[in-house]
């Protein structure tokens, strides 16, 4: 992974520590840690500055002066696994909505991260509903390389650190075919063409500004990928489209993927496994919504599960704004045959490690102080979070979803208007 | 209603063959009725075969607003006959132990595209928007409505029993409704619900300005292009379904020769005389006000506002009015009018008295219409709204019921009712908890743990994927 010039800053000291270290004693009934722990009754979680300090059962020691949480349950931090969230506010807004350029004459080098903007309402509206992290994608324009994701926190802090350049995001199958030419092999060569590009960057870059797919800065962008340095994170569905990619990987041994979508993933979920491939699934796809997922099922990811394959749940269908609901995508999954600890595993860590998020995603001692105190069971439709840690600090729990709500909830104006109400 | 189809239609197909009325007496009779058939694509649906089934230990949510613990009910020759703590059941019903599950009405989606941009979604599928003019009152959604689609049977998963198929919301007038039961049928007709009445839907604010106004939709270039031109070319159509109301009307009263049929004014004279009801997409608060306004002008009601996503700043204006909102737990952002959504809207409707449905508007959401309730009840719960599920299911059943003018039958476990019923592995407000039998007029339609007995639809026979969980 690629640090940002921000999170390197960050290492030495000189930019935006939390503002105040503060130490936390988050108690909970249930405590899913995510760890060889498990799931501990009444246990307690000790936070200070930006690191977990401890995780234990009742009898843990406790510092004074902390600050106390109890709720129902606590868990890590959620991680949005994939999404657009933060790179748009309004979707059919085009001045708003910065997933993706059709009109612009590069492709692989589009940094979402220059896109990406904390002020977005959808950040708030997803931290209060327990995710700490973002992985945040852009969307393809006029060819299959969209650019280069990244991965944020929720705070919605205007210094928002980011991990730039965590992965290349292409899309294969039909939209791959589409934005190739028109069909699969030729997404295919052109994806083999721009890896041969890309690794012979600066090479034949030297004496001309066009290799045979990539122009000199998308070459360079896809070069750390078609190196193995870089995750390239790929959408496809079909089980043929799966292998294709597990193919190229045997060929290229060095590349590094991860398959998002994955609709017919259960069908070839031991080589999935053997192979080490992760992919990115939305529970909810049970329909032959196209011809490129007539096998797509509720049990994709309890059959992944099965084969010992790793996953990640994201709300793929809607990731602007609704990332937030892959709660109720991952209970649907248990529901329909995955463990619950499988479950909150695709939200916390198996996302952090697919994306080497290292101290992420599970309550340990010197892990990131990402932590969610919940009023009931995460996976429950009818849970929310009471809490939400980022780095060791407590975040508002206020959108401006709460504050349209809290505006309206009384509808009497016959003193004021309600303009003039601001709860 | 106001004519019996089926009468209706018999005398008009009688009329040709000069055998119904007719002779000096068809002056006195003349109506538009007998001048042409208003029902020419009848149901053709009958319940499937059902015997007596006992269910009992049920923790029941009657769909009115009670809940009865360790509550029986009976279901016989495809009726609720009866609910209670105590019940007797004759000797030949099947009994079902429910202990630990629930029962609820079956769940009516008020909002659904599913045959007309069915499973697969390819180009040759999108049969749900008649895009080529902003007034399309002629097209009806059942002569788009794939009978194969896929949706359908995940849809019985979910527990839908009855649905409401809708044309798209490009045109200011998208065509008429059909009311479906979630029965698999080789044709549309049979899967219509007997005897519900047609619906129109209309749509407020982007969608058709966006649609048709010049520099965008270029297709077919023009108007409406604004806010301001949506409203025009509501109003100019209803000042021409006026005028050939009275044709009709006048032909009724004097008799000669009838009007021209139009198809278009057929089914918006149909809304003047209260025939058939306005389902009207609108997501921004000023804009239902604006449209409730128009309706008064011209004499007829909305029924419903869908989408609805700013109902809960004017709910005591819809309240007073009495329209229905159709609405999403909490989708919200993808365009300006859908910026304000909030996750209370359904609950905040509901306190001020007016009238909340839980729809789905996607083949995704429809699967699990309970849980969005949840959703919408728990986060009203959280703000000091504190709606009793049993109060709460009202949104996802005898509410929407009322809005298709079908909760005379339908819509409740009210004895006599169509014996439209889910039983739940749990409590329908938890998302672990999943339809585990699901009855359509008494017969058992969807059985989870037989998956072999439950319908796959053509298109995915000898597919890979048959079915959810091939």
């Amino acid at each position: 992974m690629i640090r940002t010039l921000l999170t390197s800053v960050a290492a030495l000291g000189l930019a935006t520590a939390p503002a105040l270290a503060e130490t936390f004693v988050i108690r909970g009934e249930t405590v899913w840690t995510g760890t060889a722990q498990g799931v501990i009754e009444n246990g307690i979680v000790v936070i200070e500055d930006d690191r977990i300090v401890s995780v234990g059962g009742s009898g843990t020691e406790v510092p004074d002066g902390a600050t106390e949480i109890t709720a129902a349950w606590v868990t890590p931090g959620l991680i949005a696994a994939f999404s657009q969230t933060g790179l748009v506010e309004v979707d059919a807004e085009d001045s708003t909505n910065d997933t993706a350029a059709a009109m612009s004459g590069f492709s692989a080098a589009l940094n979402a991260a220059d896109g990406f903007n904390p002020d977005a309402t959808a950040i708030d509206v997803t931290r209060i509903e327990g995710f700490t992290r973002l992985v945040v994608a852009p969307d393809t324009g006029n060819s299959l390389f969209a650019g280069q994701g990244f991965v944020a926190d929720a705070s919605g802090d205007l210094d928002t650190e980011l991990d730039e350049k965590v992965f290349a995001f292409i899309k294969l199958g039909e939209a791959g075919a589409g934005l190739a030419g028109g069909s699969r092999q030729s997404a295919m060569t052109l994806l083999r063409a721009a890896l041969d590009d890309a690794r012979s960057y600066p090479a034949r870059y030297i004496t001309q500004n066009d290799g045979a797919v990539l122009n000199r800065v998308d070459a360079q962008a896809l070069a750390p990928a078609a190196r193995g340095q870089q995750l390239i994170l790929v959408q496809a569905s079909r089980a043929s489209d799966l292998n294709a990619i597990m193919d190229l990987a045997e060929d290229e041994p060095s590349l590094k993927f991860v398959i998002v979508g994955a609709d017919e993933a259960w069908r070839v979920a031991p080589r999935l496994a053997e192979t080490g491939t992760p992919v990115i699934i939305d529970a909810f796809s049970n329909l032959p919504a196209s011809f490129e997922k007539l096998a797509a099922t509720s049990e994709n990811a309890a059959r992944l599960a099965e084969a010992g394959a790793i996953f990640a749940i994201a709300n793929v269908g809607d990731g602007s704004h609704q990332a937030r609901l892959a709660t109720q995508l991952a209970g649907n999954a248990v529901a329909n045959g995955l463990s619950f600890d499988d479950a909150m595993i695709a939200l916390t860590s198996a996302p952090a490690d697919i994306f080497g998020l290292t101290g992420f995603g599970r309550l340990a001692p010197g892990a990131h102080a990402d932590v969610v105190a919940w009023d009931g069971d995460p996976l429950e439709i009818v849970s929310s979070p009471v809490a939400v840690i980022i780095d060791g600090e407590q975040q508002s729990m206020e959108s401006r979803q709460t504050r349209l709500r809290d505006r309206y909830l009384n509808l009497d104006e016959s003193e004021r208007p309600h303009a003039y109400t601001r709860p | 209603m106001r004519t019996l189809f089926g009468v209706a239609a018999a005398c008009a197909a009688a009329l040709m063959l000069s055998a119904c009325g007719g002779g000096d007496d068809a002056k006195k009779t003349a109506s538009a009725d007998e001048a042409f058939d208003r029902n020419p694509y009848p149901s053709t649906y009958t319940p499937f075969p059902n015997a007596p089934v006992l269910i009992t230990n049920a923790t029941i949510l009657d769909g009115e607003g009670n809940l009865i613990e360790d509550g029986s009910l009976l279901l016989q020759d495809g009726k609720i006959v009866a609910l209670g703590a105590d019940i007797e059941a004759p000797d030949e019903a099947e009994t079902i132990d429910a202990t630990g599950r629930w029962v609820t009405p079956g769940i009516i989606d008020n909002h659904s595209h599913l045959g007309v941009y069915p499973s697969p979604g390819v180009t040759a599928h999108g049969d749900g928007n008649e895009i080529s003019g902003p007034v399309t009152a002629e097209v009806w959604s059942e002569h788009g409505v794939w009978p194969q689609d896929p949706g359908f049977t995940r849809a019985i998963a979910g527990g839908i029993t009855s649905l409401q198929v809708l044309p798209g919301s490009a045109n200011l007038f998208g065509g008429r409704g059909v009311i479906l039961k979630n029965v698999p049928s080789r044709t549309v007709q049979g899967m219509k619900f007997p005897d519900a009445p047609y619906t129109l839907k209309m749509a407020c604010g982007e969608n058709p300005k966006r649609v048709y106004g010049y520099g965008n939709g270029g297709f077919p270039g023009g108007a409406p292009y604004s806010r301001m031109g949506n409203v025009a070319g509501y109003r100019q159509a209803w000042i021409r379904a006026a005028e050939y109301k009275s044709k009709w009307e006048k032909f009724e009263s004097e008799g000669g020769d009838p009007p021209t049929r139009d198809l278009e004014l057929d089914t918006l004279a149909g809304v003047l005389n209260g025939d058939i009801l306005v389902h009207m997409h609108c997501y921004r608060a000023d804009e239902m006000a604006q449209i409730m306004d128009m309706s008064k002008e011209f004499g007829y009601k909305v029924t419903a506002f869908h989408h609805a996503v700013e109902s809960y700043k004017i709910a005591d204006k819809l309240a007073e009015y009495g329209a229905c909102s159709s609405m999403w737990a909490d989708w919200w952002g993808f365009k300006m009018e859908a910026y304000d959504g909030i996750r209370e809207n359904i609950p905040m409707v509901h306190k001020a008295g007016a009238c909340a449905i839980v729809h789905s508007d996607s083949e995704v959401g429809i699967q699990r219409l309970n849980q969005e309730a949840a959703k919408a009840w728990s986060d009203g719960k959280k703000v000091g709204i504190d709606i009793p599920k049993e109060v709460a299911w009202t949104w996802l059943s005898l509410n929407p019921a009322k809005s298709l003018g079908i909760d005379d039958r339908t819509g409740s476990l009210k004895p006599g009712k169509m014996a439209d019923v889910v039983i739940w592995s749990g409590d329908p407000f938890s998302v672990y908890s999943k339809a585990d039998q699901v009855f359509i007029d008494g017969a058992l339609m969807f059985d989870r743990d037989h998956p072999e007995t439950n319908p796959v639809m053509d298109f995915e026979i000898g597919q890979p994927g048959e079915g959810d969980r091939k």
